[in-house]
């Protein structure tokens, strides 16, 4: 590593050559403050557009003001990071943010979270000088997302993340000057683009310009309405995440208080998606199989490799982007759709409760599950198998309303028979857990022999594309893990021009997987957070008794009473979909 | 064939013409007619020589005796010497300033010399449409030698030595330019040639393009050999049909002729070139979005480093000149650096193309050596202001640059003295403002521009400009405080001092300049509510001479508004609350008793 | 057309133009009289092209030979159109604000008897010498 000496605040310090002057500020302990700036590590994720202007710097020798996110140390520099000029400069900069963006803090989904106005609150803004014009746009609503324009500040986050890193191209920055903004091609609504609601543009968005459609009070009516039963499911990453709402670090494992927490909102029955998450490795594990068993019998009609399709963000995306391809996903619903079905046809009916006395709640970590819930196929007669999803942050939200004191509740467990679940149900909110699930499962009954060492470190990990390839006792069976749909794109690629002989692909649209997921507790582009849940997803899954989902005694108990077997007549009809090519929207926006 | 013998013209500009050159014509008729000589000797009067310091001026042809400060009286002088005797006549001569000596041909007049075209060299000249023509004006003998003689090292050395810095407005020295995009190895790189001009009211690079293209195709060629690129690139706004139409016969008839295409000059080097459309949005003359523009992104600055030259069109290490920097090289190369660089000031090399407009007689398109005054300017080349008006300011440098004034009339033009005065060269575009301009209402039009044409990338121009048009606005409306004035200054600072690209970082350069210079004029439109030039609505008065009123009751009969009250016979008064400022009343008034204060 | 693969080819075809050019003014018992209308955009929207249409279609009506040819901006877009007239063996006049009357009036005017006419631009620049 080649160094260069410079001094910031007079401070000599050796810097690392070709680091910005942000970089080497941060790594001397000097915080410069920034607003547009957003980094995924390990991601390849950096956006950095030097548009906002709050890092900018005093550097002698320099006519102007330097962007700290963008300018590169030299040799001998001095830098001032606090001089009146900066300062002075600073402020202006960001009192004219303000003087463009609307002082409704009191009633912004962002209040608390926003990094403008904690920004303001770290200069001391008690005031805004400029008055004048400011920007006017109607509010979209779309199933899961709002856009709330008047409120964007052209950092840019969101145009970065929904182009770079998931490659899905909704959104850019259009007009000119005051009237600039970031929107969909045309200035369309959102739904009409080709958004895949995977909501990592909210989960990057350092104001409240991009929220997720909020349905707490939903909820709140359903649970006091004495006319319904209401149920309530949670998904694996939402353990790992929650606590950082109340003040825990992030990795702190929460299950029990969650389920305490639950139970004390009133819902009547508090179960776990991860249930049907083993519910999902039976029926996709035995499609996989079956496939592969054709496959190998010479089947030409049969197509691999599988790809899993529990994520909602990602089946939007094969739907909008490989509608060529609409045959290679697993047929099998998601948890949360897999969870709803048997919600309303076979607990309902256990309990002698009618359908439409049913509300089935979800707490997901995920944006994109609101629209999942509210798709036309899962739906009998209007009535939608889950009612209302909620992600991690809107619980919260409940937790704080009710009054509920999170941090010194008791660990509560689950309601059975829907709550039971094993280690390989948690882990499917890692990256490679779905995939590492399943290769338990389908690893037993291919080889009709049991595994002993349940943990495929080969399948964990955080890089961008992986694969690797597993001995299923002598038929190597090879997999391919993406996550991030920019990711996914790479290896859907290689598939689709024949360059790659995977048998099963797991992808993700969040990055890191749901524990990344844009539900989660806002992370501002601090990675590491969603690196110690995704460490904590393994804990839990060690944790637990059970670690293989087809071993799960309610698993076995709903096919004997119920189900029949995985991927049998009564599975395909309430576990199973198919997908639209909604190619259209693409081409819209070409 | 000819009919007349002699010729004298007399310059019938405005300001000769105030200065009774018509009397001089009638005198000059009257003696040849005394003499017998009315069907030998032809009196015309012409379009104004610019020259209006010395004027009124007579020119006698074809010996080309240039008369100056000739009066009425002078005429049978100059008949019966110069006319009839053949002696000229030596008191009336121009006077070089210099030696004092009197000069009898008017070609070897400094005056002729303030105007140098060498960017313009073909303009007007050649049929641009026609590449032998431009050939046998020397054409294509730079690439020639270039091929033929000279090593890549040596064009650049020879563009650095004649000190030729861009035209385009930043000024930064072509040759260091092309060495840095010659040093960074690729197996692609690119030449860009810069036609978005944008400026309002600017049309030099236009009128390059549409007078002598193929000097630029040459030009570019040069540049590709000199750093080792073979495909260049035009630039230019879709608004420039035939600049395009033409650009794309010249490209054409190179073609043809083997000047583009492979192994041009059997020499084994290859270039060739393309044409890529603007939609004429300003801040893609910004060579950072110019490059993102062709590349099918949007058309926005991004920061440098990385320079073009390390990574541009399509990450390749590309070279970016405007029209007019590229104009200048072929005739460098042919005529040497130690020609061109004696040409101008020490640190600005060569000639500046303007466009000389506003309220100056004449308006047109000037090519001078750096180094020239703005008094040189405004005063000999653009025949002074308007209807014998008073000189206020000159704004340069189009909605980058700033407003001069009387005390900057001297300066020597050139690209650091303009910035030392709070104005930039910028790409040539030369606005003369009489007394009847307001400065706060030219701050608030060129704000207007940048406000805009800013892409709205960084928050100090989408936002800061945004502000200072509305303050501006404030104040031209008679709302405006001191507090405003200081607001004005600090956030125009700011925006200077914290915009990404060189648009935002210029951008409040005319208010600036206009803070600094007109001063009094922003006070006054604040505390006394009052815009001396006439021009900002908001802050007109209409009065009522209450001495010169009969009390006909036409204009509060007339007055939409129902603003003016009085008793029939008695002087009216106008209520100021309601007036609309329409003008209705003073049409109306017969006794010219309304004015406006 | 042939190809200029070489110096020598450029030099050939530049000497070939000129004297194709000194042969045609020869040839002219007069000399000949050279017309060049500035045709940039702002020319044009001024009514350049009227103007070259109406020199190139009288002179032929009336019989005079002119060497017609459009150029670029001559700079003084206070006088458009602007119209360079040059006579054998004489410094070249421009003309501006010049309408199909004025034009008729250099033609009758100045082209057949050398009589100026209002509405000269003296030209104040120089331009730089070529090799």
């Amino acid at each position: 590593m080649e160094y260069v000496n410079i001094i910031i605040d007079d401070k000599p310090i050796k810097a690392e050559k070709g680091q910005t002057i942000l970089k080497a500020a941060r790594q001397a302990g000097i915080g410069i403050p920034t607003l547009c700036y957003y980094e995924l590590n390990g991601q390849q994720l950096e956006n950095r557009p030097g548009g906002c202007r709050v890092c900018v710097v005093e550097v002698s020798g320099r006519k102007n003001l330097a962007p700290a996110c963008a300018t590169e140390v030299m040799e001998g520099m001095e830098i001032k990071t606090h001089s009146l000029r900066v300062v002075n400069a600073r402020r202006t900069v960001v009192e004219l943010l303000l003087s463009d963006h609307p002082a409704s803090c009191l009633i912004c989904s962002k209040s608390g979270n926003c990094e403008l106005q904690s920004l303001a609150q770290k200069l001391g803004i008690r005031d805004i000088p400029f008055k004048g014009e400011q920007s006017m746009y109607k509010k979209d609503f779309s199933p899961a997302i709002i856009r709330e324009m008047n409120k964007c500040i052209m950092c840019r986050r969101c145009e970065t993340v929904c182009n770079k890193l998931q490659t899905v191209g909704a959104l850019s920055a259009v007009n000119r000057g005051f009237m600039a903004v970031v929107a969909p091609a045309f200035e369309q609504d959102l739904a009409q683009s080709p958004c895949t609601m995977c909501g990592q543009c909210v989960q990057a968005c350092p104001v409240g310009a991009l929220s997720e459609v909020n349905q707490t009070r939903q909820v709140i009516q359903a649970i006091n309405n004495p006319a319904k039963k209401v149920v309530v499911q949670t998904a694996p990453a939402v353990r790992v995440a929650l606590g950082e709402e109340f003040g825990m670090e992030p990795g702190t494992i929460v299950t029990g208080k969650m389920a305490a927490a639950l139970r004390r909102i009133g819902f009547d029955y508090v179960f776990d998606t991860d249930f049907a998450a083993d519910l999902t490795i039976m029926e996709e594990g035995t499609e996989l199989l079956g496939r592969i068993s054709k496959f190998m019998a010479g089947d030409k009609s049969v197509r691999l490799p599988i790809l899993t399709s529990c994520c909602p963000g990602w089946v939007n995306f094969f739907e909008t982007n490989y509608s060529d391809m609409l045959d290679v996903p697993s047929t099998a619903k998601s948890p949360q759709q897999m969870f709803g079905a048997i919600a309303k046809n076979y607990w309902a009916e256990k309990i002698g409760v009618k359908r439409e006395d049913m509300i089935v709640v979800s707490i997901m970590p995920c944006v994109a599950k609101k629209f999942e819930c509210q798709r036309d196929e899962f739906k009998e007669n209007g009535n939608p198998d889950v009612d209302y999803s909620l992600t991690t942050r809107e619980l919260a939200e409940l937790i704080k309303q009710f009054n509920i004191d999170f941090n010194t509740l008791p660990d509560e467990d689950f309601d059975n028979p829907l709550g039971a679940s094993t280690g390989a149900a948690v882990i499917f909110g890692a990256t490679g857990g779905v995939i590492e699930a399943a290769t338990r499962t389908a690893y037993e009954i291919f080889t009709k022999k049991k595994l002993d060492k349940v943990d495929f470190n080969a399948l964990r990990g955080l890089d961008g594309v992986r694969s690797a390839t597993v001995d299923f006792d002598g038929t190597p069976i090879h997999i391919g893990i993406a996550h991030g749909l920019g990711n996914a794109r790479k290896l859907l690629d290689m598939v689709r021009n024949g360059e790659a002989n995977f048998h099963a692909i797991e992808v993700m649209a969040c990055p890191g997987g749901c524990v990344g997921g844009a539900g989660q507790p806002f992370h501002h582009g601090d990675f590491s957070k969603v690196e110690k849940r995704f460490e904590a997803i393994y804990r839990e899954d060690e944790g637990k008794p059970i670690r293989k989902s087809h071993e799960n005694p309610y698993i076995k108990q709903l096919y004997e009473e119920f189900l029949g077997e995985p991927c049998g007549e009564k599975s395909h009809h309430l576990l199973h979909t198919h997908y639209f090519d909604k190619s259209k929207q693409v081409e819209v926006e070409a | 064939m000819a009919k007349y013998k002699m010729h004298l013209l007399v310059c019938g500009g405005t300001g000769c013409s105030a200065s009774k050159s018509t009397e001089i014509v009638d005198n000059l008729h009257l003696s040849l007619k005394e003499k017998g000589l009315e069907n030998d000797v032809q009196v015309i009067l012409t379009g104004c020589f610019g020259f209006c310091e010395k004027g009124p001026i007579v020119k006698v042809m074809p010996d080309n005796t240039f008369y100056t400060e000739v009066k009425p009286e002078d005429a049978a002088e100059i008949i019966a010497e110069h006319v009839i005797k053949g002696r000229k006549v030596t008191r009336l001569l121009y006077t070089d300033p210099e030696n004092k000596e009197h000069i009898a041909d008017a070609k070897h007049m400094g005056f002729y010399k303030k105007q140098l075209r060498i960017a313009l060299r073909n303009c007007g000249f050649i049929d641009p449409e026609n590449i032998e023509e431009y050939i046998s004006n020397d054409g294509y003998a730079a690439i020639a030698k270039v091929l033929t003689e000279m090593a890549s090292e040596e064009v650049i050395n020879e563009i650095k030595l004649s000190g030729l810095r861009g035209r385009g407005g930043g000024g930064f020295p072509t040759g260091v330019k092309w060495e840095i995009a010659s040093k960074n190895h690729a197996d692609q790189k690119y030449v860009v040639c810069n036609a978005d001009e944008g400026d309002p009211g600017a049309f030099m690079d236009r009128s390059i393009l549409e007078g002598d293209p193929h000097s630029v195709i040459e030009a570019m060629t040069i540049n590709g050999f000199a750093i080792g690129a073979t495909k260049g690139l035009i630039y230019i706004r879709a608004e420039y049909p035939l600049a395009i139409h033409r650009l794309q016969i010249a490209i054409g008839q190179a073609r043809e002729y083997g000047l583009l295409g492979k192994n041009i000059f059997g020499s084994g080097f290859d270039f060739d070139i393309e044409l890529r459309y603007g939609a004429g949005a300003f801040v893609c003359g910004e060579e950072t979005a110019l490059i993102h523009s062709m590349e099918g992104q949007r058309g926005e600055p991004t920061f440098k480093p990385p320079f073009p030259a390390q990574s541009g069109y399509l990450q390749k290490p590309t070279n970016v000149n405007n029209v007019e920097t590229y104009a200048n090289i072929p005739i460098i190369i042919l005529k040497g650096a130690n020609w061109f660089n004696k040409i101008g000031t020490e640190k600005s090399k060569g000639t500046k193309v303007f466009a000389l407009a506003g309220q100056i007689n004449n308006v047109g398109l000037i090519e001078v050596p750096m180094g020239i005054t703005l008094r040189e300017v405004i005063y000999e080349i653009g025949g002074g202001i308007k209807n014998g008006r008073a000189f206020k300011a000159v704004q340069t440098g189009g909605p980058s640059g700033g407003c001069l004034t009387e005390k900057h009339l001297d300066t020597p033009i050139d690209y650091d003295n303009l910035i030392a005065a709070g104005s930039m060269m910028g790409s040539g575009g030369m606005v003369v403002m009489d007394d009847t301009s307001c400065m706060v209402s030219i701050a608030k039009f060129y704000l207007e521009f940048t406000v805009e044409e800013s892409c709205g990338k960084c928050t100090p121009c989408r936002v800061g400009n945004k502000r200072l048009h509305e303050i501006l606005e404030k104040i031209t409306k008679g709302n405006g405080t001191m507090e405003d004035l200081e607001a004005l200054r600090n956030l125009a600072g700011v925006i200077k001092d914290t915009a990404l690209c060189g648009l935002g970082q210029t951008s409040p350069n005319p208010v600036l300049s206009t803070l600094d210079n007109f001063w009094d004029e922003y006070v006054e439109h604040v505390k006394d509510k009052k815009c001396r030039a006439g021009v900002c609505k908001s802050l007109m008065r209409y009065v009522i001479d209450k001495d010169a009123c009969v009390g006909c009751t036409a204009c509060a009969r007339n007055c939409p508004v129902n603003a003016i009250s009085g008793e029939k016979k008695m002087p009216h008064v106008i209520n100021d609350e309601l007036c609309i400022k329409c003008g209705a009343c003073i049409e109306r008034c017969k006794f010219n008793a309304i004015s406006i204060k | 057309m042939t190809q200029i693969k070489s110096l020598a080819d450029l030099k050939a075809l530049k000497n070939n133009i000129q004297e194709k050019m000194d042969t045609r003014a020869k040839g002219n018992k007069d000399g000949l009289v050279q017309v060049k209308v500035a045709m940039a955009t702002c020319g044009i929207a001024a009514g350049a092209k009227q103007i070259f249409d109406y020199f190139l279609n009288e002179s032929e009506k009336r019989g005079i030979d002119i060497v017609l040819t459009q150029t670029g901006c001559m700079g003084y877009c206070h006088a458009e159109p602007t119209v360079e007239v040059t006579l054998p063996n004489k410094e070249p006049i421009v003309f501006g604000y010049v309408d199909t009357k004025k034009a008729d009036e250099i033609i009758e005017k100045y082209i057949k008897n050398g009589e100026l006419v209002e509405g000269i631009i003296p030209v104040n620049y120089e331009t730089v010498a070529k090799n």
